[in-house]
């Protein structure tokens, strides 16, 4: 205790948040690396099960997917919904709330938007009414997080079950508005929109062509700006992460906990609803049902391997774009199921390495000193 | 007749139901969320119909969901207890993992991405009102009975005990000597099985594995387990309760003054009232969810 190994005064702070910022960055980074080694691993266990050389179903799924510009366009398109989801569920988060609803807010902004499309005039220049769209979808969208917030915030009912159990009522109820009232006859889907349809990336980038990509992915880019500045550098963003981190103190400090989480699950729904928009306004212009499947639960993959991070986000949600890309790329030599079961283990691995990664690199760093 | 019919169709939905709530209480009042039970029950159904395709007796079948399930459970286990990862997390991976890989392996033995071929199983011809029928399932009985089993070992067992125990307060059980994370890992392997059991049974009575034949019956499960306050006689209710508004629903198609989906609904809306307290409050177990603390 009395002896300690001493640094200069002036160093020492500059020392201990290049160190901190280390230490923060190792956390960070090794849990998706080690899940990705293990992911690999399952995955090549899988192939050769199949009897297929796992070198060259790897270098099939690279291939299908950042090797060609239609494969990249894909990675794209399915990158922009995923990084909606997995943006919504790191805000719930960051509020220390698990939103497992991004399913069906994301089904029900794309409902929402596609009937007020159904509705306009016919040619009305696209960014005129977008935002008319952008309600739209946020309404749908936040009315269903918004409602577990409430039911959390007014009556203590955990948000984990209300969003699991929201999602069954949404997705049936939807299923019966769209079969029942708005479905075009012998489809399961809407009528087209008639005004606002958003140009796909191939109208700018002829390479593209074919393939699923359009402007809502500069929606999304901008969603993420706005997200971390409000996250990080809003007021009512700190409130949040205070709430999230230690509710208790937060409560102490002036913060209303309760208010934090409604309002904090209506952000969440409401870009989870946002997302719709990419199917809606940039790919088939009618809500179609069952369009959301898997996206909402792998959007909480994206915000466990983001960190919870809007920039990680992006990048996680590249990922799992890549990833579920890739299994239609491999279908050919493997079945493309591989890759649900590669993304499932993705989230195992991260959820365990998270904790045991941290602990180790307590320890390791503990022991010079000890 | 018509009643006979009725309480035979009730009876029939209500088994897996039955049996992955009988499974999911034991973990849940371990203080492990049970998310998983799908996947359980997912993974249950399609080991049930390899154990059967390939042992050519359908108790194989039964054996081999019970392992499947446990296995899928322990994984879980290992992960949540051991590793100390979110709960949550785990137990929605724990789902896409058994659609993956039920699939991928369906199609790896049985070149198929939809079913299963025929397998060996319980279920007889049906005559009349169909309750002779059931009668002559050995897994109607085993779902019958497990939710008697399981809440006797809660409330009769020192095994119970230290469950309830380590789910309200893992501190204090730990203080008095219970290897709280050893009751964890045997409550949530047990769990897994019986759960297994569940998704067993169907396959045994549709003598086919089919693509995410669960659909959705673990979470209708895991419901039951809420709306029934976490206590056994009350979950059992839930189940026929949820069952019966599923044969009235099947009863009356065509007839149709209620739309199928809004019926559909009626165990998740009942379940969100229940947490919500409007008619007295579903209070989960103390130390719910909390392995990572």
């Amino acid at each position: 205790m009395s002896a300690s190994p001493t640094s200069a005064p002036a160093a020492a702070p500059l020392g201990a948040r290049r160190a901190r910022l280390r230490a923060q960055l190792e956390e960070a980074v090794l849990p998706p690396i080690v899940a990705l080694l293990i992911a690999a691993l399952v995955g090549d266990i899988l192939i050769l099960t199949y009897g297929q050389s796992p070198g060259a179903v790897y270098r099939l799924l690279f291939e299908g997917t950042w090797g060609n510009a239609y494969g990249l366009g894909q990675v794209l398109y399915k990158a922009t919904t995923l990084t909606f989801t997995g943006l919504s569920v790191a805000i719930g988060l960051r509020a220390g709330l698990f939103n497992i609803g991004a399913e069906s807010q994301l089904a029900a902004g794309g409902f929402v938007a596609a009937v007020v499309g159904t509705l306009l005039p016919p040619g009305i220049p696209a960014l005129v009414v977008l935002p008319l769209f952008l309600l739209a979808a946020a309404v749908g969208g936040g009315v269903v997080g918004g409602a577990a917030g409430v039911l959390k915030s007014r009556w203590g009912a955990h948000e984990v079950i209300t969003t699991i159990m929201l999602n069954f009522i949404v997705l049936a109820l939807l299923n019966y508005l769209t079969v029942a009232h708005f479905k075009v006859f012998d489809t399961l889907h809407t009528a087209e929109i008639r005004s606002g349809a958003l140009p796909r990336l191939s109208a700018v980038i002829p390479a593209f062509h074919g393939s699923a990509a359009n402007v809502v992915i500069l929606l999304a880019l901008i969603a993420v700006a706005i997200a971390w500045w409000y996250l990080f550098r809003s007021r009512a963003g700190y409130e949040l992460r205070a709430a999230g981190l230690q509710p208790q103190a937060a409560e102490y400090g002036g913060v209303h906990v309760p208010g934090v989480w409604w309002r904090a699950m209506l952000i969440s729904g409401a870009v989870a609803g946002i997302g719709g928009l990419n199917f809606v306004l940039g790919y088939k212009h009618y809500y179609e049902d069952g369009f959301s499947t898997g996206a909402g639960f792998l959007g909480i993959a994206v915000a466990l391997v983001g960190r919870n991070n809007p920039v990680g986000v992006v990048l996680a949600a590249l990922l799992f774009g890549t990833l579920s890309q890739g299994g239609l790329a491999v279908n050919a030599l493997v079945p493309k199921q591989m890759v649900e079961v590669l993304q499932a283990v993705v989230i195992i691995a991260v959820a365990t390495s998270v904790p045991e990664v941290r602990r180790l690199l307590r320890g390791a760093r503990r022991s010079p000193d000890a | 007749m018509m009643f006979l019919a009725f309480l035979a169709q009730t009876i029939r939905i209500s088994i897996p139901y039955l049996f992955a709530s009988a499974g999911g209480v034991l973990s849940e009042r371990s203080g492990l969320i049970a998310l998983g039970l799908e996947g359980y029950m997912l993974t249950g159904a399609f080991c049930a119909a390899i154990g059967s395709y390939f042992g050519h007796n359908p108790w194989f079948g039964v054996l081999a969901g019970m392992a499947g399930g446990a296995s899928f459970a322990l994984l879980y286990a290992l992960c949540s207890i051991r590793y100390k990862a979110d709960q949550v997390v785990v137990g929605v991976a724990i789902n896409l993992l058994a659609i993956g890989a039920t699939r991928f392996f369906l199609k790896l033995l049985f070149h198929s991405s939809a079913n299963s071929p025929r397998v060996p199983g319980f279920s007889v011809a049906e005559t009349g009102s169909g309750i002779r029928a059931l009668a002559h399932n050995p897994l109607i009985w085993l779902g019958a009975l497990s939710i008697p089993a399981v809440a006797w070992v809660l409330y009769r067992t020192p095994f119970g005990l230290r469950v309830r125990a380590v789910g309200e307060h893992p501190g204090a059980a730990l203080s008095v000597g219970v290897p709280v994370a050893r009751v964890q890992w045997l409550a949530v392997a047990i769990s897994g099985a019986i759960a297994g059991l569940g998704g067993a049974y169907l396959t045994l009575d549709q003598h086919q594995f089919s693509d995410q034949m669960t659909a959705g019956r673990g979470f209708i499960a895991l419901a039951a387990i809420i709306f029934g306050r976490w206590d056994p006689p009350r979950i059992a209710l839930a189940c026929l309760l949820f069952a019966a508004a599923e044969t009235f629903q099947i009863r009356l198609q065509g007839v149709a003054f209620v739309p199928a989906q809004f019926v559909e609904m009626i165990p998740y809306v009942l379940t969100i009232v229940a947490l919500a307290g409007v008619v007295g409050r579903a209070v989960p177990p103390a130390a719910l969810g909390k392995t990572n603390e």
